[in-house]
C-alpha cells in the first residue's frame, strides 16, 4: 500500500523524552548504532519567561522512517506510536491529523516523513 | 484481556507475560508479548490489552532481545579458586551438579563448624531477588544475616518503616484508577486536581511498581502537578508549582506546608478528630516552622510555599507521590512522617483520587506491614537463638522492630572488626554493591567481604562486585526464561499483579526462586513442601486470608489481576490484624505524634535537621567543599548499575554526567563535555560536565551506578568501578537516630578539571 498522504502527529507538550520510539523503531527497521529512524531532540531546560522553563522533547523521524508500512498492512500501528509511553504519537491521513492538531491547539507538530 | 497466555501468530509462538526481572526494574509487570521462533526470542511487542500499560513499553524492555543474547551474558555456572579473586581469566565453567554439591557442602560445613550466622546474604534492588532474599536466607540457608548493603537502608526502608510506625499500613500509592478495567473513565473515579511529586522521578523509575507514565495520563486529563525537587526535571517543567528546594531540606518544606494548612485552618476537622492522634502537639510543633523561616532554609520563596500548600489542601482530590529522596537523608523518618501528616490532615488516605492503601498482601497476608519480607515469617521459621545472633541485633531497637534486613552501617563495622564472629561465606544475590545504587564507601565493603572464606554470586552478567569477590557464579534467567510473578510494591501495596511466563531457554539459567527452593529442599525440607515455583505460587496465592484466590495457571490465563480493594478500608476494619476499624498503630489512629518513635528514643513529632556539612551547619568544611552534591537521579535507559553493556541503551547516555548551572561552570572554569573530578574528604569521582539551567547555581548532580563493561575486567581495575563512583564521597553511618537515612542527596564537594 502507498503511505503517501499519511503522517505522524506528535503532541510535544506531553512527550517525556523516554526514547521508547527510538528503540522501537530500531527494532522494527533493524537500524544500527549511531543511526535512527526517529530521534528525540531536546530543547532546554532553560529559563524562558519569569518562572517558566522551556523544556521540550520532540521525536523527529528521519529518511529511514517508512511509517512502518509492513505493520500498517497488518492492521497494526507504527511501532513508535504503539510503544510511546506518553501516548503522544498518532498516525493517519494528513487531513485527519490536521484536524486533531487544530483541536489540540498548541505544542503539536506533524511530520510527513 | 484474552484468556490465554500463549498462541500462534504469523508463524511465531507468542507468549504473553508481565515484564519484570531480570533485568532489574520496579515491579510494574508491564504487559509484553514475546515472539518466539524455533526456541529463540525474535522480537517483543507491548501488550495493548494490559489494562495499566496498554501496549506501552520503555526502552529497557524494547532492548530485551539484545540483553538476552548479549555475547557477555553468562549462561552457565562457573567457579574460580578463592586465591584468584579478581582475575577474570581464572573462571572455569562447571556443571550445575558440581555447583550444587559444592554449595551444599560449604553451607553444611560453615553451619556445623561456626554456626549458620557466619553465612551472609547480600541482596540488590529491583530484581526478583527482592522477593526471595528472606526465603533464601532465613529458610533455605538458615542464616539470620540478610543484608541490603544500603547505608541507612535508604531506599524505601525509611518510608515503609515510617508508614508502619505511624500509619499502621504499607506505603500509600497515588490513585491512578488502577482498580478498574475502564481506568480513568470509571464512573465516579475522581481525577485528582493535584498530584504532588516530591523527590521522585516516576517516569524514569516506575518506583515500586507505580506505573510512572500514569502521571502523564492524568496530566492530559487535567491533573496539575506540584513538584518538590532541586532539579528542573521534565515533570517539574510542567508543574503548576515547582518548589525548587535546596537539597536535603525536605523536612523543613513539609513542616512549612503543615504550618500553612493548620494556621489557615485548611485541614479536615472531622477526619482529624476521628482518625488521628496527637494533632494538638503537631499544631504546636509546626509553629516552630513559620513560612518565612522555611523559605530561608529551603531557598523557596514564602509565597510560593504558601500557594502550593493551599492548592494541595483545598483540592477536592489530591495525592502525594514521595520518593527515595525522602529516604536518602539522615532526616528521613521525619520527612516521611511530615508528608504522611499532610495526607492525613487533608483526608487523602485511602480516599478516592488520594493515596490508596493496599489490602492484605496477597503473598503474605498475615505479615507485618512495612516489613520488606513478603514471603518469609522469620519468627515462625527461625529459632530465636539463631535470630538473636544476627549482626547488630542489639543495636537500634526501633530498626529491629520493623526491618528483617540487618542494619547495613553497623554491619559494615562488625564485618571490618570481625565481631562478634568472623563471617565465613557470602551470597551475593543480584547485587552490585561496589558500583552502587547501594552502599556508601564501597571500597570498605570490598575489603570487608574479601575477608570471607567463600563467596557465591548470582546474576545475568558479570558485574564488578562478583568479579572482585566471588568464587562461584550462578547464571540467572531473564523474565523471558522463567515462570514467576510481578506484583507492585513487592506485595506491600498490591495495586495489581500478573504472572511472568517462561518463553525460552537460554543456556542453563535458573530463577532466584528455583535457587531458593533447591537449597531449601536439600537443607531444610521440613520448611519446603514445594519443589517447583508453580507449587510454591499455588500455595501462596490460594491462601484463605487473600480475597482474590487464584492458582498460578489461572493467573497465567487471566493475565493481570486487579485485586478487590475498597476505599476507606480503615472504616470497615480491613487494615488492622484484629479486624477492628482504624489503623494498625498503638492508638489505632494515624499517629501525628508517634508513640513508637517515642518508645525508641526518637522525637515523637517531625523536625528538621540541617545537612551535616552544609554552609549553615559547618562553614569550615563547606568553605573547602562549597558545592552541594546531590546524586541518584535516574535515566530511562538504565536501572541503577544495570544495562551499561547494552549498546542501544548506552548510546543514549554514554557517560556519567555531572549536571551544573552555567554560573557554576563559569566559576570553576569548565565547559560542557569536559571531564572533571568532584572530590570531598572521603573520596573523588570523575564525571563529564553537563551544563544546564535545570539546576541551581552552587548545586551539582552526579549520576550513580557507573562502571564500564568495555574496560579491563580484572582487579584492580574491575571495569573502572572506582573511577566515576559517586558513592566514594558518601560517608557510611551518617544516619538518623533510628538507623535510617544517609546523605546521598546533600553532600558537599569541590570540583576541578581532570587532567588524566
Amino acid at each position: 500500500m502507498s503511505l503517501k498522504g499519511y503522517g505522524l502527529l506528535i503532541d510535544y507538550e506531553f512527550c517525556s523524552g523516554c526514547h521508547s520510539c527510538e528503540v522501537a523503531c530500531k527494532n522494527e527497521r533493524n537500524i544500527p548504532l549511531g543511526k535512527w529512524g526517529i530521534k528525540v531532540e531536546t530543547i532546554g531546560p532553560w529559563k524562558a519567561e519569569g518562572d517558566r522553563y522551556e523544556f521540550n522533547h520532540i521525536p523527529c523521524p528521519t529518511s529511514l522512517c517508512n511509517l512502518c508500512e509492513e505493520r500498517i498492512a497488518k492492521g497494526k500501528k507504527p511501532s513508535c506510536v504503539h510503544h510511546c509511553l506518553c501516548q503522544v504519537m498518532d498516525y493517519g491521513p494528513i487531513d485527519e491529523l490536521a484536524k486533531k492538531a487544530a483541536e489540540k491547539g498548541s505544542k503539536v507538530v506533524m511530520f510527513l516523513p | 484481556m484474552r484468556q490465554e497466555w500463549k498462541w500462534e501468530e504469523d508463524g511465531y509462538e507468542v507468549i504473553r507475560s508481565c515484564a519484570w526481572s531480570a533485568p532489574g526494574d520496579h515491579p510494574v509487570g508491564c504487559g509484553i508479548k514475546l515472539y518466539v521462533k524455533d526456541g529463540k526470542l525474535e522480537k517483543v511487542e507491548g501488550d495493548e490489552e494490559h489494562p495499566i500499560t496498554q501496549g506501552r513499553l520503555c526502552p529497557r524492555c524494547l532492548a530485551l532481545k539484545e540483553y538476552v543474547y548479549h555475547p557477555d551474558r553468562i549462561i552457565y555456572p562457573m567457579k574460580r579458586d578463592p586465591k584468584d579473586r579478581g582475575n577474570n581469566d581464572k573462571w572455569e565453567r562447571i556443571t550445575w551438579d558440581e555447583a550444587w554439591e559444592t554449595i551444599f557442602e560449604k553451607i553444611r560445613y560453615f553451619t556445623d563448624k561456626y554456626g549458620p550466622e557466619t553465612i551472609m546474604e547480600f541482596t540488590g534492588t529491583g530484581r526478583l531477588a527482592c522477593m526471595y532474599n528472606n526465603l533464601l536466607a532465613y529458610e533455605a540457608i538458615g542464616t539470620p544475616n540478610c543484608c541490603y548493603a544500603y547505608s541507612g537502608v535508604s531506599c524505601w526502608g525509611p518510608r515503609n518503616s515510617v508508614c508502619a510506625y505511624v500509619l499502621g499500613a504499607g506505603y500509600p500509592e497515588i490513585d491512578y484508577a488502577f482498580k478498574y478495567e475502564d481506568r480513568y473513565d470509571h464512573p465516579g473515579w475522581p481525577l485528582p486536581e493535584y498530584v504532588v511529586i516530591w523527590g521522585k522521578a516516576p517516569l524514569e523509575s516506575n518506583a515500586d511498581g507505580l506505573f510512572g507514565h500514569s502521571v502523564v495520563d492524568m496530566m492530559k486529563r487535567g491533573t496539575k502537578l506540584i513538584s518538590v525537587d532541586p532539579r528542573v526535571n521534565w515533570l517539574a517543567s510542567r508543574a503548576e508549582f515547582h518548589l525548587q528546594l535546596r537539597p536535603g531540606t525536605d523536612a523543613a518544606m513539609a513542616l512549612g506546608w503543615l504550618n500553612v494548612i493548620i494556621e489557615e485552618d485548611l485541614y479536615d476537622h472531622e477526619f482529624v478528630d476521628a482518625w488521628t492522634y496527637g494533632f494538638e502537639q503537631l499544631a504546636e510543633r509546626v509553629k516552630e516552622y513559620p513560612v518565612e523561616k522555611v523559605a530561608d532554609i529551603t531557598w523557596v520563596p514564602a509565597e510560593k510555599i504558601r500557594a502550593a500548600a493551599r492548592a494541595f489542601a483545598k483540592a477536592p482530590a489530591a495525592s502525594i507521590a514521595w520518593g527515595v529522596s525522602a529516604d536518602q537523608n539522615p532526616n528521613a523518618p521525619q520527612i516521611s512522617h511530615a508528608i504522611l501528616a499532610l495526607m492525613a490532615i487533608t483526608n487523602r488516605i485511602d480516599a478516592p483520587g488520594g493515596n490508596v492503601l493496599g489490602g492484605p498482601p496477597p503473598l503474605n497476608p498475615t505479615g507485618r506491614d512495612g516489613e520488606t519480607a513478603m514471603f518469609s515469617q522469620v519468627g515462625e521459621v527461625m529459632p530465636p537463638e539463631i535470630w538473636q545472633k544476627r549482626l547488630a541485633a542489639n543495636d537500634l531497637p526501633g530498626y529491629q522492630e520493623i526491618q528483617n534486613y540487618i542494619q547495613p552501617d553497623y554491619t559494615l563495622e562488625y564485618l571490618e572488626r570481625e565481631e562478634p564472629y568472623k563471617m565465613r561465606m557470602g551470597w551475593i544475590q543480584s547485587s552490585n554493591f561496589l558500583s552502587p545504587t547501594c552502599s556508601a564507601q564501597p571500597e570498605r565493603w570490598h575489603d570487608a567481604v574479601m575477608k570471607f572464606d567463600f563467596n557465591v554470586g548470582t546474576d545475568t552478567f558479570m558485574n564488578p562486585t562478583i568479579q572482585a569477590l566471588a568464587d562461584m557464579f550462578l547464571p540467572i534467567g531473564t523474565f523471558a526464561e522463567i515462570n514467576d510473578f510481578a506484583i507492585t510494591h513487592y506485595g506491600m501495596c498490591a495495586t495489581f499483579y500478573g504472572s511472568i511466563n517462561k518463553a525460552i531457554d537460554v543456556g542453563e539459567t535458573v530463577s532466584d526462586l528455583e535457587i531458593a527452593l533447591k537449597i531449601g529442599n536439600e537443607l531444610h525440607p521440613e520448611l519446603f513442601p514445594w519443589d517447583t515455583p508453580e507449587a510454591y505460587f499455588d500455595a501462596k496465592l490460594k491462601n484463605p486470608a487473600v480475597k482474590d484466590q487464584i492458582t498460578f495457571a489461572d493467573l497465567q490465563n487471566k493475565g493481570v489481576l486487579l485485586p478487590t480493594n475498597e476505599y476507606y478500608k480503615y472504616k470497615s476494619g480491613q487494615i488492622r490484624g484484629d479486624g477492628k476499624p482504624g489503623f494498625n498503630t498503638p492508638t489505632g489512629r494515624i499517629e501525628l505524634y508517634s508513640l513508637l518513635f517515642q518508645k525508641f528514643g526518637e522525637d515523637p513529632l517531625p523536625y528538621y535537621i540541617e545537612p551535616e556539612y552544609s554552609a549553615v551547619a559547618n562553614p569550615e568544611i563547606a568553605s573547602k567543599y562549597p558545592l552541594i552534591l546531590t546524586t541518584g537521579a535516574r535515566t530511562f535507559v538504565s536501572f541503577h548499575s544495570e544495562h551499561r553493556q547494552i549498546k542501544t541503551l548506552r548510546e543514549v547516555v554514554p557517560d556519567p554526567l555531572l549536571e551544573m548551572h552555567p554560573d557554576t561552570a563559569k566559576e570553576y572554569g569548565v565547559t560542557d563535555g569536559a571531564w572533571v573530578y568532584i572530590e570531598n574528604q572521603w573520596g573523588k569521582a570523575k564525571q563529564r560536565v553537563k551544563v544546564t539551567e535545570g539546576i541551581m547555581p552552587g548545586v551539582v548532580h552526579a549520576m550513580h551506578g557507573w562502571w564500564f563493561p568495555e574496560e579491563e575486567p580484572s582487579a584492580p581495575h574491575l571495569y573502572g568501578v572506582w573511577k566515576s563512583n559517586v558513592n566514594n564521597m558518601i560517608p557510611s553511618k551518617h544516619m538518623g537516630k533510628l538507623g535510617f537515612g544517609s546523605p546521598f542527596r546533600s553532600a558537599q564537594v569541590t570540583l576541578y578539571l581532570a587532567t588524566d
